[in-house]
């Protein structure tokens, strides 16, 4: 800045000014200091999964691992069906030649020259090192979702975000509906009854819940996860205090226009709470996709996980294959970061005016 | 303030063309048999009406399930229908409770109960206080003239809506034996480290990532709060020339202090109910170093080979109180908060 300022200003005055301006106190510097450490922290663990969710298993393995997904460049030679990999060989005389293996024998590598397929060598095999490339292994990412059923599960995910938060929009705006607009007996107590289910979260009522779903028949079902985490206190109350603001006279003239009560509610009332529904929304659909404890618990059959829980199952598999949980770490992952990114703002004021999350 | 209202308004309006039509056809056709209960019950029946669906969803889902899980507590068997369950009064608690020495879990009938206990209480002690720190720094930097604010809050806040699982796989793929971080300390001469083989080690990083994927939200609130602080106190502070630290001290904690209380009144509520972030990064282990209080009662109905579900249901009473004092303190707080706010 001090240099764009030119010689054209007086020398005293540029040099106060740029004292002015660059002069750190040590809380800048300290604060600078610890938000790039933030960054690091915060953002470093995420981009390693996704560098790491395009590694073969071959490239997951290896140790110190590289910070590219590098894949070794294979090349098809004369006389041999597969592809062979390819490396750099220094050979006895010093020199280095690029070679491709035939095959491997204990540590002696036979060796092929793929210029001149006529020639074989045998190399001991710390004298060969791989050639590599970026390369990205996308078959990550399509062979669980071909072969394995993480299709199905990201299908059940969806189905669960879509029509539980529908089903959370819908009961819990008609009963803030009712506690904003109407003046009844038993509001009060029906506000500390919502109140009270705040002190109740499902941790507390695992085995009675469970029992009341199999009574119901929908263990192993979808509705299994959708019904039980319906109904939300933070919802009403998020909703109802939005409602509460909406004018009065906006309701009785609808009402003088002889507009039945639920036309009013979802005529007059909805569209003008739409900004109270939408923050609801986001945190039913944020609440819905990462849910984890219940589903674990009502969901014991494959065709019915939800991608947190298959994930969960995959990776307590014995031979755990962490190409491809990676993988499907980041597809569980996509749909929130899309969500964040145009409603970074929505959200966070949504959080910081509701205390909820 | 008001720009932002008009944005909400804006998205609103989109998301309402969006699902539009479907939606409006359905409500529209619910018009009539409304307008049908309407007429039967009256306009002073009608927000019950409204309220119903809600209110059933929390009787079936909250309310029955309160007193089922008494029910549950009260009797033994394995059977899940609380008609088949043989009565034991209180034997269940009896069990739960009966420790030589409280001090030790080794001492008591059900260890693996009060190794919950423990851990809970170890892991609630730290986590709860270096999220609490390292939220309330993280939101005095930011609320700092910064750079780039918009991007930084964003920065912390994220991981805060990623899953439990996703956090966990991210982090348990670092720790692993040959994950980065070994790659890291092997690369500095140090020898490798099997974090999820030493206890310690387990407990601290299940605190680690915990708070790592919690602190964007309480740095959130923290943030508002130190934002509705008038900013004429800190002008008057400047012009008398008062040290950082003092306005620190004498301006920001004070004034944050009701915030701060709510923040680690909710962090504890939070902390008690620990279960899905650990779960996939430790599994509890080893041994039991990181199983914690729901992941007992988890283990207890669900996972056993004989599924215990009259001892998790004492075991979450045990826990529903706990929870109910700590929610008794936040309401308390937030009051507290609030009245603060409306006087100033």
């Amino acid at each position: 800045m001090a240099e764009a300022a030119g010689p054209s200003m007086a020398p005293g005055r540029l040099m106060t000014e740029t004292r002015g301006r660059v002069r750190l106190h040590w809380t800048d510097v300290f604060s600078y200091a610890y938000l790039a450490f933030g960054v690091l922290l915060m953002f470093g663990p995420v981009v390693w999964l996704v560098m790491s969710s395009f590694k073969t298993p071959a490239g997951l393995v290896e140790f110190p691992p590289t910070f590219l997904p590098l894949g070794q460049i294979e090349v098809t030679v004369e006389g041999h069906d597969d592809p062979l990999l390819l490396f750099d060989v220094t050979m006895e005389d010093g020199t280095t030649r690029e070679l491709a293996q035939i095959r491997r024998i204990g540590i002696v590598s036979q060796m092929i020259d793929p210029a001149d397929p006529t020639q074989t060598f045998r190399v001991p095999i710390e004298n060969r090192e791989a050639i590599r490339e970026f390369r990205l292994a996308l078959e990550n990412y399509i062979d669980p979702l071909e072969r394995f059923d993480f299709l199905r599960y990201l299908w059940n995910s969806v189905v669960v975000t879509t029509v539980a938060t529908i089903v959370t929009l819908l009961i819990n705006s008609m009963a803030a509906y009712g506690l904003a607009i109407y003046e009844f007996r038993g509001r009060g107590t029906i506000m500390i009854f919502v109140i009270g289910t705040l002190m109740i979260p499902i941790t507390v009522i695992l085995v009675p819940v469970y029992l009341v779903v199999t009574q119901l028949g929908m263990v192993n079902t979808l509705w299994a996860v959708i019904l039980p985490g319906a109904a939300t206190p933070t919802g009403v109350f998020l909703l109802r205090q939005y409602m509460l603001t909406i004018p009065r006279d906006l309701i009785e003239a609808a009402r003088m226009d002889k507009a039945s009560e639920w036309t009013i509610y979802w005529r007059v009332v909805l569209p003008l709470a739409m900004p109270a529904i939408a923050v609801l929304a986001i945190f039913s659909i944020m609440w819905r996709w990462n849910e984890f404890l219940w589903p674990l618990i009502v969901l014991n059959r494959s065709e019915v996980y939800t991608l947190q829980v298959g994930l969960n199952a995959f990776q307590g598999e014995l031979d755990v294959q962490w190409h491809y949980i990676l993988a499907m770490t980041v597809v569980t992952l996509i749909p929130v970061v899309v969500v964040f990114a145009f409603l970074q703002k929505f959200i966070t004021t949504g959080i910081a005016s509701s205390g909820m999350k | 303030m008001a720009a932002q209202n008009e944005a909400r308004a804006g998205l609103g309006a989109r998301l309402t063309t969006a699902a539009g039509w479907p939606l409006r056809a359905a409500f529209r056709l619910l018009d009539v048999p409304l307008k049908v209960v309407q007429r039967l019950v009256g306009i002073r029946g009608m927000p019950w009406v409204f309220l119903l669906p809600n209110l059933a969803f929390f009787g079936i889902f909250v309310v029955i399930p309160v007193f089922i899980n008494f029910g549950f507590s009260l009797t033994g068997g394995t059977q899940l229908f609380l008609t088949d369950r043989v009565y034991t009064g209180t034997e269940q608690y009896a069990f739960l409770l009966d420790c030589e020495r409280f001090a030790d879990p080794l001492t008591c009938r059900e260890d693996r109960f009060w190794r919950g206990i423990y851990n809970t209480g170890f892991f609630i002690v730290f986590q709860v206080a270096f999220l609490v720190l390292f939220s309330l720094v993280t939101a005095l930097v930011l609320n700092r003239e910064i750079r780039a604010r918009g991007f930084f809050r964003a920065v912390f806040f994220f991981p805060v809506l990623l899953s439990p699982v996703v956090v966990a796989l991210i982090w348990k793929w670092i720790l692993l034996r040959d994950g980065l971080l070994n790659a890291a300390l092997v690369s500095l001469g140090f020898d490798k480290i099997l974090f999820f083989v030493s206890p310690e080690w387990a407990m601290f990083w299940a605190i680690f990532v915990s708070i790592w994927a919690h602190m964007g939200f309480y740095t959130l609130i923290l943030l508002a709060g130190l934002q509705a602080i008038p900013p004429d106190l800190y002008e008057a502070a400047e012009m008398d020339g008062t040290r950082p630290m003092r306005v620190f001290r004498r301006i920001t904690l004070p004034l944050l202090w009701p915030t701060m209380v709510v923040v680690i009144v909710l962090a504890l509520i939070k902390g008690v109910q620990i279960f899905d972030e650990v779960y996939v990064l430790t599994g509890g282990g080893p041994g039991t170093a990181t199983q914690f209080i729901v992941q007992y009662i988890y283990n207890t109905a669900f996972t056993e080979q004989v599924q215990n579900f009259g001892l998790a249901a004492a075991a979450s009473v045990v826990l529903g109180l706990v929870l109910f004092v700590l929610t008794m303190l936040q309401l308390a707080a937030a009051r507290r908060r609030d009245a603060g706010e409306s006087d100033g």
